[in-house]
């Protein structure tokens, strides 16, 4: 059963239903005390990371996230849902993230709309892989794919390791996923990919760390 | 990270359906409009054709018919796994709450950000631009463009290209520009209009209005700057496919996603 974390932001709904089309089974959570009964856990994301934040920890989901991660579990965060687990994020002020991954969260550059680049970056765009590694196997669906982005912040990590797939929008690369371990965290929306990202959500339901 | 690490965000072609009490309609300029069927199987047909995005246009909008709307959104969001968009009739944060429950992934927002501008702003911040559109109808008058309400009929005053630099500096992640002088036409999109204001605001910008041929489109991407083409009727009465649209497209050396 995946645990389908609700923090009262974002459309739950296309995350729940694009994971039952994959082929799992959805319960949503609200308490953090009932994430421990999950086997697979999603945490989405639309918003302002603040807000995230702060709804997560006054829930003390944002405690029983890093306790689940630590027993092994798969994780998979989704664009906001990715960018909380940096060390902090930059939207609205500095503020302080999940600290699963080392790294920030920073805006596209000032000038990018100006240089024709409109914000946020909005649209079906690549997933590039490392040629010196392996394909992470959760992302392998998606090689030669594109896949849907909306936002106007993205994170880079600072241990390259942590970088599994990038992307770039104009001349500034960012992340198109992270992760280690058990946590696989992805900047676009496997939920509106069509088959791409569907594809990719059987991989994570099939992924056993 | 290469210093060839530049790549290319695909040009978004995007099929409008207009919706009355959840069933997708069809007609010429609001005239003869007849019922086309299931919203359902419209959004089917465009996903297997490649649409990179589907926008839902409630033309009779009214509040007898929101929860209609709500429920039609929700279905098809359960059948599609794409972007959706939604409009019609929105007024208040309420209304856009409930639509993205429902499944919306943005809600345009029309007339009611000329009344109440400020919407836009708070809409933004407590959802994010990602997900907040506005439509700007826009007409030639004298030597600039207006902001017209009511499809087209009154005027308001507003010069549209303030218009929508404002809208963007507010938050909205997207603007909706349709010039009412051209839709309808099948002549083109607006392509000065579509020029003016893609160059003035950061936001990203959907030409709708005109688009006849494949060549428009590539007008609108091209000289217009668009971000994005929005299209009914080409598509609806099966005159070009998604797939040939952007075949064509790819040929001119514009990119979209395959």
């Amino acid at each position: 059963m995946i645990g389908l974390i609700n923090y009262g932001m974002g459309n739950l709904h296309s995350v729940a239903k694009a994971l039952e089309k994959a082929g799992g089974e959805v319960e949503l959570v609200t308490e953090a005390e009932s994430l421990k009964n999950y086997d697979r856990i999603v945490l989405p994301g639309v918003g302002a990371f603040r807000d995230c934040i702060a709804a997560l920890k006054e829930s003390g989901l944002d405690v029983a996230i890093k306790d689940e991660i630590a027993t092994g579990k798969p994780f998979l965060g989704i664009c906001l849902g990715m960018q909380v687990l940096m060390d902090y994020s930059l939207e609205f002020g500095r503020h302080k993230g999940l600290g699963l991954i080392p790294g920030a969260v920073t805006h596209f550059p000032e000038d990018h709309a100006a240089r024709g680049y409109k914000i946020p970056h909005m649209g079906w765009n690549d997933v590039i892989f490392s040629s010196e590694k392996p394909q992470h196997p959760v992302l392998a669906p998606l090689a030669g794919q594109q896949v849907y982005y909306v936002h106007s912040y993205c994170c880079m990590p600072e241990n390259p390791d942590h970088l599994l797939a990038a992307c770039s929008y104009g001349d500034y690369p960012f992340a198109a996923a992270v992760g280690r371990d058990n946590i696989v965290a992805v900047q676009f929306h496997p939920e509106k990919s069509q088959s791409a990202g569907l594809a990719m959500m059987e991989a994570f339901l099939q992924w056993n760390p | 990270m290469p210093s060839w690490f530049i790549l290319m965000l695909s040009k978004r072609i995007i099929p409008c359906l207009d919706v009355a009490h959840g069933r997708v309609v069809k007609g010429v300029q609001f005239v003869d409009i007849i019922d086309a069927g299931d919203p359902v199987e419209a959004a089917i047909k465009y996903d297997q054709q490649g649409a990179d995005e589907l926008c839902f246009l409630d033309i009779r909008a009214s509040h007898e018919s929101r929860d209609t709307l709500y429920h039609m959104v929700t279905e098809v969001a359960e059948h599609v796994f794409m972007p959706l968009t939604v409009g019609g009739g929105v007024k208040a944060l309420s209304d856009i709450e409930n639509l993205l429950h429902a499944g919306a992934d943005k809600v345009s927002i029309n007339t009611a950000a000329i009344f109440t501008p400020e919407l836009v702003k708070e809409a933004a911040e407590r959802f994010g631009s990602s997900t907040i559109v506005v439509a700007v109808d826009a007409k030639s008058v004298g030597d600039h463009w207006e902001c017209f309400t009511h499809g087209g009929r009154k005027p308001t005053g507003i010069n549209a290209v303030e218009w929508a630099k404002r809208m963007s500096d507010y938050g909205a992640g997207e603007i909706l520009l349709t010039s009412m002088d051209a839709d309808g036409t099948k002549n083109g999109y607006d392509i000065p209009l579509t020029r003016a204001v893609s160059d003035a605001i950061s936001a990203n910008v959907v030409a709708s209005g005109g688009v006849g041929t494949l060549e428009h489109m590539a007008e609108g991407l091209k000289a217009g700057g668009a971000d994005a083409v929005l299209a009914a009727s080409i598509f609806h009465f099966g005159t070009f496919t998604i797939a040939e649209t952007k075949a064509y497209l790819a040929k001119q050396g514009i990119p979209v996603r395959n």
